[in-house]
């Protein structure tokens, strides 16, 4: 399988590059598999009997990756084979670990709303393939873009704080955390503005030592917008999302402007940000000192943390686990399902099984990368690797958090947390790249179906546009 | 920019690759330290998680395992709880193990490595073999007999077999229900509160866990000391001391509330229970010989098990004569487990070769199918010479046929018992212990089948010379004829 793969992605000049979509359906069909088989042997560990929802369970799976596939077979030919299965394997197995933790917290079912979300995620997915023909489109909705995201990132302040952070909105008994969505806005913005201004910011501005800061007016848009977003994120204590605004802003900025010095400026700005925050917000200092000292609160009289329960997780799983259904980090407690939900994989799948997700999310992250390898326009290349980095960054933050390498910021693991906001948002990413895909595998130069954008010719052909006024027209438009 | 993308998703492999080295610290070379952590609730959820295995008498299990539907899931249950007590101890999820329940927790809980069938499927399953039984050496008659007779009142008796070492009866009383301390909770908590605050100590296990002066029980030992030693040749020659004897070095003269001891013979000091005789004797054996014979019995071990762990009971090994004299007759800072005292009367029994005493016969896996182990009789010391234990022998039969043990005799069989009394508290003020440690053969057996010490703490004494013989005597009369029954 590998071997095809490999040659799949092998650089366009092929004459009529194999579509791979029988391939994904194959994999799909593999992904699917796993998910129903590791459902019901968790359901045998548990109650020792088959679970009788079994085949229902497989059969909406299986619909589910059906739609999303014949979505990208319908509308975007030529995508990725990989992203797709991928995709519904990480979101398949989180329904997995959270019912398998549902079965040890009678009372406290998660996993059906999480299906229910997963569904809607999908839904979304197949809109977004079928609606966004042309990722270019997306680069005029910049500035709507980034409006939407602080409406979304500021509207929770007005809402009651949950465990503490203001990033929830709750209407109906259903709780919605429009943080995620601003991820995926902003993203298209910074994309869509870097690429219309990387010039400009690469190439302007005072020279102080071996730093060559641009010209205030490129760059103060896109500051005030990061300090906004951040200032935000403080306010509200979600601090795991500020650390992958700052991450995103960061890497989306040194591959527009090639600057080694942003690297530097990025972490000055982000270690000094985090050592005032972790030292003067008690939430966040408590965070450090547990990190610092996972069993602290062990040798306080006050029993072990959450992060130190996470911690006994991995360490019992070992390096081949105890079986789904076997283990017991229902003794993290709360959170267990959401922020957590990797210590499960850890005990129950092991090492092994941790190292297998690990490397699937990997993949989805190198996929995204070599769309952007492979595209032309500068604004695609930057969402693409906006959106990879989305992943990777979130993925890094929140393992890292629960297995003590870093200190813990509440976030969700991509499609395996429990959550219903990740789960979509997650879902619109992988729609995103694989549309982005689409067009970076697609042979070229056929014009693929009119474009929407008229001038979106002119955007992609022209790095050197002035961006500043590419934006402003497609803002008019 | 191509450069850029490539160096951005290296710095993303490297973090991912971060996740994976952290990973695998935490998962493999972390693993045993988080595994062993005192917190990690996963030990004892395992512990728990299956029924843990049985302590079983004369084959009839006496414990059992209820699913509670805890998280610590199976909790202990007892047959008989006050009546095993002693012998099994108790196995609780909040106070944890004791006795048998303790010394043989591995293999109850499933963690004995010999459990395992075939070596590594539990290793690669992870699965837990099913604990295993213990089966212990108790004689349930002995055991009933011995926990009827102290009837509730505060001291302990312990039984040996002398040709093997097996404990046949252990018995502390005042007793407790172990099975109110298992599993977790408020109702456990209070328990175990009650059970510490009770001045009767039930949870103390007396006959291994608690010494006391022997008084003139200890007087068998310092006989067999005279006899080995060489300082008596014949038992009933005139041993020539004086009525009332004067403690050497000091103006204290040591009474007898026997009569006839000026210059009586050992047989009679024994007989009779002499106390001048016995403390001269003591002096004139000397402190080095007094303290390797009684070592030969097992006094100062401090390492005796069986297997549960036995209070070592003592004899000074640094004294004055004066101070020697008074630890001969089993006073002064002499003090005895009254499994010591079965020990001793064990030694006497069988030849002067004393059995390691065990407890545990042999443990298998679930079901009796495979043993685990076995314990096999293995000889501990010699406390005497045969000749001196064959002399010693005749002694206590006198005591019990014609003395102040009359009261154990036991028709168609042979007993040799000697009674004592010992004081206690602060200048003596306390209800003296009584003491009875005998020996019984069933005429026709080629060897004794029991030895007994028994011991009460709150004993009525009209008289401290009979006590011993008094309210002691009897229970060990139907310790040993429930033994010679079987």
């Amino acid at each position: 399988m590998t071997a095809t793969t490999r040659t799949a992605d092998a650089p366009p000049p092929a004459p009529r590059t194999a579509r791979r979509r029988g391939v994904e359906l194959c994999l799909l069909a593999g992904a699917v598999l796993i998910s129903v088989l590791g459902y019901t042997v968790a359901g045998l560990a548990g109650e020792h009997t088959v679970p009788s929802d079994m085949p229902r369970y497989g059969a909406g799976l299986g619909a589910l990756a059906l739609l999303a596939h014949l979505a990208v077979r319908l509308r975007a030919p030529c995508a990725d084979p990989l992203l797709l299965p991928i995709a519904v394997l990480l979101n398949g197995l989180g329904l997995v670990l959270i019912h398998r933790l549902d079965l040890a917290t009678p009372g406290e079912a998660a996993a059906p709303a999480q299906l229910v979300w997963s569904t809607l995620g999908v839904g979304l997915f197949t809109v977004v393939v079928l609606l966004i023909r042309d990722h270019r489109v997306l680069q005029r909705y910049a500035y709507l873009s980034v409006a939407a995201a602080l409406v979304l990132m500021t509207v929770p302040i007005f809402f009651p704080a949950v465990n503490g952070a203001r990033i929830w909105i709750r209407a109906a008994g259903l709780s919605f955390q429009p943080g995620e969505f601003a991820k995926i806005l902003l993203a298209v913005f910074f994309a869509a503005y870097l690429a219309a201004n990387h010039h400009t910011l690469a190439v302007t501005g005072r020279r102080i030592w071996r730093l060559q800061l641009p010209t205030g007016r490129v760059l103060g848009p896109v500051v005030a917008i990061w300090l906004i977003s951040v200032g935000v994120l403080v306010l509200e204590r979600d601090l795991g999302t500020s650390l992958l605004f700052f991450g995103l802003f960061v890497i989306m900025l040194y591959v527009a402007t090639g600057r080694t010095g942003w690297i530097a400026v990025g972490l000055t700005l982000a270690a000094a940000g985090a050592f005032a925050v972790g030292a003067l917000e008690p939430h966040v200092h408590g965070r450090v000192t547990d990190w610092l000292d996972p069993f602290g609160s062990i040798a306080a009289g006050q029993g072990p943390n959450q992060v130190a329960q996470a911690l006994f997780a991995f360490g019992a799983g070992g390096l081949l686990g105890t079986g789904l259904g076997l283990g017991h980090s229902a003794l993290i407690g709360f959170a267990a399902k959401s922020d957590f939900v990797l210590a499960t994989a850890g005990e129950e799948l092991g090492l092994a099984g941790l190292t297998a997700i690990l490397v699937l999310y990997a993949l989805l992250v190198a996929r995204g990368y070599r769309s952007a390898l492979c595209l032309r326009d500068p604004f695609g290349r930057l969402l693409a690797v906006g959106l990879a980095s989305i992943i990777a960054l979130q993925v890094f933050v929140i393992t890292g958090g629960v297995t003590g390498l870093i200190p813990l910021t509440g976030m969700a693991m991509p499609f395996l947390a429990q959550g219903g906001s990740s789960v979509v948002t997650n879902w619109i990413i992988v729609a995103l790249l694989i549309r982005v895909s689409d067009s970076a595998r697609r042979p070229h130069p056929e014009p693929t179906g009119p474009l929407v954008l008229a001038a979106g010719d002119g955007l992609a052909a022209g790095e050197g546009l002035a961006a500043g006024k590419g934006l402003a027209a497609g803002e008019g438009r | 920019m191509i450069r850029c993308i490539r160096r951005a998703a290296a710095l993303c492999l490297l973090l991912l690759a971060a996740l994976l080295v952290n990973a695998a610290r935490v998962q493999i070379v972390d693993a045993g330290s988080l595994d062993g952590n005192p917190a990690n609730r996963r030990t004892a959820i395992a512990r728990y998680g299956e029924p843990r295995g049985d302590i079983l008498v004369a084959g009839r299990t006496v414990t059992g395992s209820r699913d509670s539907g805890q998280q610590l899931r199976y909790e202990r249950t007892y047959a008989q709880g006050p009546l095993y007590a002693p012998v099994t101890g108790f196995s609780s999820q909040t106070y944890g193990t004791t006795l048998v329940e303790d010394a043989e927790d591995p293999v109850l809980s499933g963690r004995d490595p010999l459990l395992r069938a075939f070596p590594f499927w539990h290793e690669l399953s992870r699965g837990r073999p099913a604990g295993g039984d213990v089966s212990t050496t108790i004689e349930p008659a002995m055991q009933r007999a011995a926990y009827k007779g102290l009837g509730g009142r505060r001291g302990a008796v312990a039984a040996l077999e002398p040709s093997t070492g097996r404990v046949l009866a252990l018995v502390s009383s005042p007793s407790y229900d172990p099975g109110v301390l298992s599993g977790t909770g408020r109702e456990v908590k209070s328990a175990w509160a009650r059970l510490n605050a009770s001045p009767t100590q039930p949870m103390l296990n007396r006959a291994i866990r608690q010494t006391y002066p022997p008084g003139s029980a200890f007087k068998i030992v310092t006989a067999a000391a005279a006899l080995d030693s060489g300082v008596v040749t014949d038992v009933d020659a005139p041993a020539g001391t004086p009525d009332p004897y004067v403690l050497p070095g000091t103006r204290t003269s040591l009474p007898d509330t026997a009569k006839g001891c000026g210059n009586a013979s050992l047989a009679y000091a024994v007989q009779w229970s002499c106390n001048t005789v016995m403390a001269d004797l003591g002096v004139r054996i000397g402190l080095r010989r007094m303290v390797d014979a009684v070592s030969r019995f097992g006094f100062n071990d401090h390492g005796l098990r069986i297997p549960s762990w036995v209070a070592p009971s003592n004899f000074d090994t640094r004294m004055s004569p004066d101070q020697l004299a008074l630890s001969a007759i089993g006073q002064f800072d002499t003090a005895a487990t009254p499994l010591q005292m079965a020990m001793v009367s064990a030694a006497v029994a069988g030849g002067g070769e004393l059995k390691q005493p065990y407890l545990v016969e042999r443990t298998t896996a679930r079901g009796g199918a495979r043993t685990v182990a076995q314990t096999y009789v293995r000889p501990y010391r010699q406390a005497m010479s045969p000749s001196t234990a064959q002399q010693l022998q005749r002694l206590m039969v006198r005591a019990v046929e014609d003395g102040t043990g009359a009261k154990a005799a036991i028709k168609g069989a042979t007993v040799g018992g000697k009674t004592g009394t010992a004081q206690h508290g602060l200048d003596n003020s306390g209800t003296p212990y009584a003491w009875f440690i005998s020996w019984a053969q069933a005429d026709g057996a080629a060897q004794p089948a029991v030895a007994v010490a028994v011991v009460v703490e709150d004993a009525e004494a009209e008289d401290s010379r009979v006590s011993g013989g008094g309210s002691a005597a009897p229970i060990a009369r139907s310790v040993m004829a429930a033994a010679l029954r079987k």
